[in-house]
């Protein structure tokens, strides 16, 4: 029998970053054992050491939990579709409060209960807390995310409060970190924040990135940018990157193997010749809007609906109020995820650039 | 054969802040220096040593012109070109 089966965003590593797959059995563990024949990682976690699926693991067919059915014999028929949910901290059954809450999702076909604990599994992390980092914390904490990770070493200024909607008048002074995690804490106490207080470098990326299965890049420069990139593409983790300036916005998501940011833009442009948000200004809202797409395709990618901006890139005009998108592709040339790749490891991005991580003298963070 | 050619902020300076402009020219290195004559400088944020700068893509209608003929791709009648150079902002 032929079934599609859910991979949730903590597997997708071992499946080629895909969040559905074609299997076959006759019941629940006769696909486990084809899962396990065709992606052998992700079969290790499916059976523990007495050949029975973890405890650790609840399996969904058709919206029905196996235990309520017949467990691991549970028959299958063609077209089903088989959900694999990890079981997260904060135990299965999810609150009265929490029904409550995410009410409004629970009543969508498209989210339901199994969609709404796809959430509360997905551990996404938000590279800045600024301009385009405030509305994805906030609509993936009001989504109820369970495990959101910010990185941001800066403090806030009163020049970010124009559009930096995750901080408030009062936090000035105050790491972003803390004031976003104050920010979410309020919004919805179910999230679990982890603060990365410091910047991102060639040197502590892989210690951070692996760790979660979504990236969201709100990053402010680009030898930030080019850095993520490449770390999410070594720990294979889809990546949400959005960009801004003055009234314009890109958006577009890129799944490991299918392209990335260096396939688009190969290399920077020289220091000077692009200016920052801080030297030519930026529209206060325009990063609502952008970030607010970024959080909409983490979203998507977590309950596993819908097309993400794969292979497509969302371009947003604000002055004349246009989106449109382009095409984009791999390119076999590509030195990270090309045929022949030539960058294997992270790299000095500084050099690389010609600019630092955080831009000091030669533009503010945005 | 008029194409529209769309102008990002960063380069705007360059064309009187005018975004967007109408233009002839058989391929988009033609397009190019059309744009160049009028004015100034344009061409060179674009171009060097020939070659499409790596941090400026040029779409074609909806197609990235690096995986078509480049500077070469030749244009037609009521084409659109977008010219989007990486922003960095956050």
């Amino acid at each position: 029998m032929a079934v599609k089966v859910y991979i949730p965003t903590s597997f997708r590593s071992l499946t080629d970053s895909r969040a559905f797959v074609d299997a076959d059995g006759a019941d629940v563990v006769g696909v486990f054992r084809d899962l396990q024949h065709q992606f052998p990682n992700l079969g290790e976690m499916l059976f523990d050491a007495d050949h029975n699926i973890p405890e650790g693991i609840n399996v969904y067919v058709n919206a029905q939990e196996i235990s309520a059915l017949n467990g691991a014999e549970t028959p299958v028929q063609d077209g089903d579709e088989l959900s694999l949910i990890p079981v997260i901290a904060g135990g299965s059954v999810m609150t009265p409060d929490e029904v409550d809450r995410y009410s409004r999702h629970l009543i969508m076909d498209q989210v339901g209960p199994l969609g709404q604990r796809k959430l509360k599994g997905a551990k996404v992390l938000a590279i800045g807390a600024g301009g385009l980092g405030s509305p994805v914390l906030v609509y993936l904490a009001a989504a109820g995310v369970g495990t959101i990770g910010i990185v941001d070493f800066d403090t806030v200024d009163l020049s970010n409060l124009q559009r930096q909607i995750v901080h408030s008048t009062r936090d000035i002074g105050r790491p972003k970190v803390d004031s976003a995690a104050d920010h979410i804490a309020d919004l919805n106490p179910n999230v679990t924040v982890i603060k990365h207080q410091a910047p991102l470098t060639s040197e502590n990326a892989m210690a951070v990135i692996p760790n979660y299965d979504i990236i969201i890049n709100g990053a402010d420069n680009f030898a930030t940018r080019y850095l993520v990139n490449d770390a999410a593409y070594f720990a294979r983790k889809p990546l949400v990157d959005g960009s801004i300036f003055l009234f314009e916005g890109q958006v577009t998501t890129f799944i490991p193997g299918e392209g990335c940011y260096r396939c688009l833009y190969p290399s920077p442009p020289p220091p000077g010749m692009v200016p920052s948000c801080a030297e030519a200004g930026v529209l206060g809202v325009l990063p609502g809007t952008i970030g607010t797409v970024q959080a909409t395709e983490a979203i998507k990618l977590i309950l596993g609906v819908g097309e993400p901006l794969q292979n497509r890139l969302l371009l947003y005009d604000a002055l004349v109020m246009e989106f449109r998108t382009v095409n984009i592709r791999r390119d076999p040339d590509c030195p990270i995820c090309g045929d022949n790749p030539t960058v294997t490891e992270l790299i000095d991005y500084e050099a690389f650039c010609g600019s630092p991580f955080h831009e000091g003298a030669v533009a503010a963070p945005a | 054969m008029p194409v529209e050619v769309r102008i990002p902020s960063v380069l705007q300076k360059l064309t009187g802040g005018q975004r967007r402009l109408q233009y002839e020219g058989a391929t988009v290195d033609e397009l190019l220096d059309a744009i160049d004559g009028d004015y100034s400088g344009f061409r060179d944020q674009l171009v060097e040593n020939g070659e499409l700068r790596r941090f400026v893509n040029i779409f074609l209608n909806d197609e990235d012109v690096r995986f078509l003929q480049q500077l070469k791709t030749p244009l037609k009648d009521g084409d659109t070109i977008a010219i989007l150079p990486a922003l960095a902002g956050g």
